[in-house]
Parts: C-alpha cells; sequence; structure tokens
C-alpha cells in the first residue's frame, strides 16, 4: 500500500460521486421539457395550503435555475449546494427539506441492508466453503439446487412470498411497516423487539435470495485455493484434514471473497429498495417509492446521489483495506 | 433414432442447461400457445367481474379492476420477455463491441472505456434507470423501455468480452492470422469471435436475465408502461392495491411464479452455458 494507490482509488471515489450528480443534473434537462420545473408549476396551479410557500420555492428554483442563467452556472451552483447536501424542499411535504426526509429513513435502511447483508455473507461464505470440501455431509449437496435457485429469485418476490406464508397465513410476523402504528420510537426493549419482529421476514428475504450468490463465489475460490500447492504440502505432510481445511485453505479463500462484497453492494441496494417498498418500511426504499409516485424529484435525486455516495464510499474503504488484510495483493504497477 | 440418443446423451452431459432451456422455452410459449385458448381481450380493464376466485370461467380468478388473470399473463409474459430479450440483445451488442475495441486495441481507448464501465458498474443501476424514467415522464411504451435498460445494460459484456479477448489476443493463432496478413478486422470476426461465442451465448443469458431483473423492479414502482399488462406491471398493481392484505392469492401468485420460472430458467442456461466456456469448472460439483 503506498500513497499512489490511496490517491488514484480516492480519485475514483470522486468521479463516481461526480458521475452520479452529473447524471442527475443532465437527464432531467434533456428531457423535452424540464420535469422539474413543470412539476413545480403543477403544485402551485393545484393551490391549497402553503401556496405561499410553495410560490417562494418556484422563485427561487427559478432564481438559482431558471433559463435565463447560462447552464455552466447553473451547474455549479447544483454542484455546490451538492457539497453542502442541500437539495432543496421536498415538493409533496413542503416545507421540510428533502435531506431531512432522508436523513429520517437512512438508519432504518442501513440497520436492515447492513445487518442482511452480513448475516448472508457469513452464512453464504460457509456454505460454499463446505460445497468445496470433498468429506461435507451428503445433506449439503441436495440443499445447494434450492440454494442457488432462491439466489436468482429477486429478493422483493420473495419477500411478497414469505409475507404471504409467515405473515399472512401463519400469522407469526407483522404484514409491513417498521413498527406497529401507533407505538412512539423510543429506545426501550420492547420497542426494539417491535422492530425486530418488523424487520424479520424483510431480512429473511434479503439473506435468503443472496446466500447462493455468496455460496457460488466462495466455491469457485475454495477450488482455486484447494488447487495450490501449499495445500498439497499440507496434506503431504499429514496434517489433519480439517486442518488444513480451516487453516489453510479457507483463510486464504476468504480474502478474495471480501472484495466481491465491495463490488455487489450497487446490486444489493438495488434489490433492498424494492424490498422495502413492498414492506412499506420506513427507509429509504419506501421513500423513493413516495416520491417516485408523487414526483417528487428533489427527494429522488437525493436519494440517488446519498446511495451513490454512500456506495462510493463503502467501496473506498474495503478497496483501502483490502492490501492491509492480504499481504499478497500490491497495487504497484510494475 | 441415433439422433435422439445423441441428443438425449448430450443432455444428459449438460443438466443444467437442459432444464433451463426446457423452462424458457415454457415461458416462451405461454404467449403463443396460450393465446390460441385464452381470449387476450380480457386483459383489458373492466371485462370480468371483480375479485374473483379462480373458477370455470376465470381459471385463475379476476383482479381489483376486473381483469382475467390468466389473460394478463397470457398477454403480458411475451411484453416482459421482449423487453428482456431486446434490451439484452442491444447491451450484450454494444457492449461486446467495446469489449472488443478496448481488448484488441488497448491504450487510450481502453482506459477509457473501461473506466466508464467501472465507474457505472459501481452505482446501482436502478436507480439511474429511476432517475431516467421518472424524468422522462411521459408515456412509456415496452420498446422504450427495453432502450431505457440497454442504456446500462452493455457493462458487464464490455469487461467480460474485453477480459477475454486481452487473453486472446497474443496467443499463437492470433498471430498467425496476423502474419498471414488479416487485417485488424478479419481477425476480430474470423478467429476471434468465433472462440468467444460460448462466452457470448453465456454473457447474452445474463444479460437478458438482468434487462427483465431491472425491467420488473422499474415496473413494481410504477415506472412501466401505464396500460399494459406486463409482469412487473401486474406486481405493481397487486401492490398498489393491497392483493396481499386483501387475500387475493391468485393475483399476485401466478406473475410471481412466471417471473421466478424465467429468472430460474436463465441462471440454469447462463450456468450451462459457463461451463461449456469454461471447463475448470467442470472439475467442481
Amino acid at each position: 500500500m503506498n500513497l499512489h494507490y490511496v490517491l488514484r482509488r480516492s480519485g475514483v471515489f470522486l468521479l463516481i460521486v461526480w458521475a452520479g450528480a452529473t447524471l442527475n443534473f443532465i437527464i432531467p434537462r434533456l428531457a423535452p421539457v424540464n420535469p422539474i420545473r413543470e412539476r413545480l408549476m403543477q403544485a402551485v396551479s393545484l393551490g391549497g395550503a402553503g401556496q405561499a410557500d410553495l410560490q417562494k420555492v418556484v422563485a427561487s428554483y427559478e432564481a438559482r435555475f431558471g433559463l435565463d442563467q447560462p447552464l455552466w452556472k447553473q451547474y455549479f451552483r447544483y454542484l455546490g449546494d451538492l457539497v453542502q447536501f442541500d437539495f432543496g424542499y421536498s415538493i409533496a411535504f413542503f416545507p421540510t427539506k428533502a435531506i431531512d426526509i432522508i436523513f429520517e429513513a437512512l438508519p432504518w435502511t442501513i440497520g436492515l441492508l447492513g445487518l442482511a447483508t452480513l448475516i448472508a455473507f457469513a452464512i453464504g461464505t460457509l456454505f460454499g466453503a463446505l460445497l468445496a470440501w470433498p468429506r461435507r455431509p451428503r445433506i449439503l449437496n441436495w440443499l445447494a439446487g434450492p440454494v442457488l435457485a432462491l439466489s436468482a429469485v429477486p429478493y422483493y418476490l420473495l419477500g411478497l412470498m414469505l409475507v404471504f406464508l409467515l405473515g399472512f397465513n401463519l400469522r407469526l410476523f407483522p404484514l409491513g411497516g417498521g413498527f406497529t402504528l401507533g407505538s412512539i420510537p423510543e429506545i426501550s426493549f420492547s420497542f426494539a423487539l417491535d422492530v425486530v419482529r418488523h424487520s424479520f421476514v424483510p431480512a429473511l428475504s434479503i439473506v435468503l435470495a443472496s446466500i447462493g450468490f455468496w455460496a457460488l463465489s466462495m466455491r469457485g475460490m475454495m477450488v482455486t485455493v484447494l488447487g495450490e500447492d501449499y495445500v498439497n504440502y499440507a496434506e503431504a505432510r499429514g496434517l489433519r484434514e480439517r486442518h488444513v481445511f480451516t487453516r489453510y485453505a479457507l483463510r486464504n479463500a476468504l480474502l478474495p471473497q471480501s472484495t466481491a462484497l465491495a463490488l455487489a453492494l450497487g446490486y444489493v441496494v438495488s434489490g433492498a429498495v424494492l424490498v422495502e417498498a413492498v414492506f412499506a418500511y420506513p427507509g429509504v426504499g419506501t421513500i423513493l417509492l413516495r416520491a417516485i409516485q408523487t414526483f417528487d424529484y428533489f427527494v429522488i435525486y437525493g436519494v440517488v446521489f446519498l446511495v451513490i455516495l454512500s456506495i462510493g464510499l463503502a467501496t473506498l474503504i474495503l478497496d483501502l483495506v483490502y492490501p492491509l488484510l492480504d499481504p499478497r495483493i500490491t497495487y504497484d504497477r510494475s | 433414432m441415433d439422433r435422439l440418443h445423441s441428443a438425449l446423451a448430450a443432455a444428459r452431459r449438460h443438466p443444467h442447461l437442459t432444464v433451463g432451456a426446457l423452462l424458457l422455452t415454457f415461458v416462451l410459449a405461454i404467449g403463443p400457445v396460450g393465446s390460441l385458448f385464452v381470449d387476450t381481450e380480457g386483459a383489458r380493464v373492466g371485462t370480468a367481474a371483480v375479485d374473483q376466485p379462480p373458477a370455470a370461467s376465470h381459471p385463475l380468478g379476476t383482479d381489483s379492476v376486473g381483469r382475467d388473470i390468466l389473460a394478463i399473463i397470457v398477454a403480458g409474459t411475451p411484453l416482459t420477455l421482449r423487453v428482456g430479450l431486446l434490451a439484452g440483445a442491444l447491451g450484450l451488442g454494444v457492449g461486446t463491441m467495446l469489449g472488443f475495441v478496448a481488448g484488441y486495441f488497448g491504450g487510450l481507448v481502453d482506459t477509457v472505456i473501461r473506466s466508464t464501465a467501472d465507474v457505472l458498474l459501481t452505482v446501482p443501476g436502478l436507480l439511474f434507470l429511476i432517475v431516467i424514467a421518472t424524468s422522462l415522464r411521459l408515456a412509456v411504451s415496452v420498446d422504450m423501455m427495453a432502450l431505457v435498460i440497454a442504456s446500462l445494460a452493455w457493462m458487464v459484456p464490455t469487461r467480460t468480452i474485453r477480459a477475454q479477448v486481452l487473453s486472446m489476443r497474443e496467443r499463437g493463432f492470433v498471430q498467425v492470422a496476423r502474419l498471414s496478413g488479416m487485417n485488424d478486422l478479419e481477425i476480430i470476426v474470423r478467429e476471434l469471435l468465433p472462440n468467444l461465442l460460448p462466452y457470448l451465448a453465456a454473457s447474452f443469458a445474463a444479460a437478458v436475465s438482468s434487462s427483465v431483473l431491472a425491467s420488473i423492479g422499474l415496473e413494481a414502482l410504477g415506472l412501466g408502461p401505464q396500460n399494459e399488462p406486463t409482469l412487473g406491471m401486474t406486481i405493481y398493481w397487486c401492490i398498489y392495491y393491497a392483493s396481499l392484505l386483501r387475500g387475493l392469492w391468485w393475483w399476485w401468485g401466478p406473475p410471481v411464479a412466471v417471473i421466478v420460472l424465467i429468472f430460474i430458467g436463465l441462471f440454469l442456461v447462463s450456468m450451462g452455458l459457463d461451463r461449456i466456456a469454461n471447463p475448470r469448472l467442470q472439475k467442481a460439483p
């Protein structure tokens, strides 16, 4: 690990964030009519409460991004706002700023997604490793088919089936939401239990649908490692088979597997957004669905930008930590 | 008889491919075969009584706006497949071209193509598709959906093909071809392309799969063609009318089942093709 690598990798991170922000800026302006302006006009013409305030939003939008401003000026204003996390006001819930709506939902998403991904990663990695072990229990072979088949099913459809089975038919779990309506979010044991009960089925659907993915990649990694000379040598020395498997093969296969975690993050987030929408889980996905239904552009763009930012950050951290964990990797250009 | 035997033997050698192909054939047949027996007019709003459970007149029941579910499936499955195949083919076509250009010629072109693909791969494609779809804000057609999805379907094929071309570029047969006076285009088309066919086929299956995934994801959020009974839009209406909470299992069950069949079929086919393209995987269980 050297400074050059850190700088280059951070450059890629900035590139990702910049590309995400720029696409958010360009795409609405490529449409035949600026959809944001249309939506604002519509909100104003509908009238109702907060009319005067909405007029103010329109005025401020026109002043900053109006047609009389040159495009490059609009663009730099926009980038300047983004750096300060200012996405503008929510059109549907007017006096609230888009960022506040998103920040309220973010902990739910990070909790659900982070935990479900880690559990799936742990189970899937272990399962995949065992699949490559010659003396695995027979039952694993029978499990492999269904687990891989589940990985081909989109998260949210699996969620739909699970909630029908566990929630609707067996009445073991609630049908949706993040906590019982009417209860006040607080830090207490009973509320935590309530949240866990509500999160169980969404988390289960993410876990079940992604175990297969991790298992498949770990098995591939193990097959490669088990063919290495040092594993043969360890066997030739007469070390116990279990010892060779865990200490020599598993540990070395684990490291490349953790880079797959960084690569899969974007895919996992896309799937989880839809899981939340299906379960009306109070996270970013549900916010996004509601924003799409009301064409609340500032919230949509805010969610997209923040998700890209967090994925970029997560992959950056993983990529920077990885060479510290695995001395075989050097990123020096030969 | 002999031919049948060898076909069966081939099927036994590639069980994944066979089962996957059978599943996909079934799904592909739903549209053309189904429309012989089912009147797809029933997929229009208000042609039947609402919320009817399966019965003789409506074998899969009806939904809350008076559509026959069986008619929806028969009319909608080909539409969903059309989006997937169209977007997958476009994505693979563009991706293959870029992959060849990047891998074969290298240099600055390679750097630009590779880093663009890498940056776009990091961000969740669905979110960009949402931005595009909400910004268009006009009636999207099935083919337009396919175009939008294809715009983000080229990165994975580009990377796969580029890596293969890189490893193949310096091999003996390519150098022989070059020495015998073939130009770059001839080498790409006549030497490299045939060798990559299994990879291309596996990439195509994967591209179709991710395109169908993206289309259903967009549609489930309500961003698909509003008036077409595609499988994803059906899921959206199921969520919209809370069919799950109201116990209308015959409404959401069939589209979910067909979607699951599509994905498992494509998964098995791409796994089978992967094993043909990459025989080293055969060793593993």
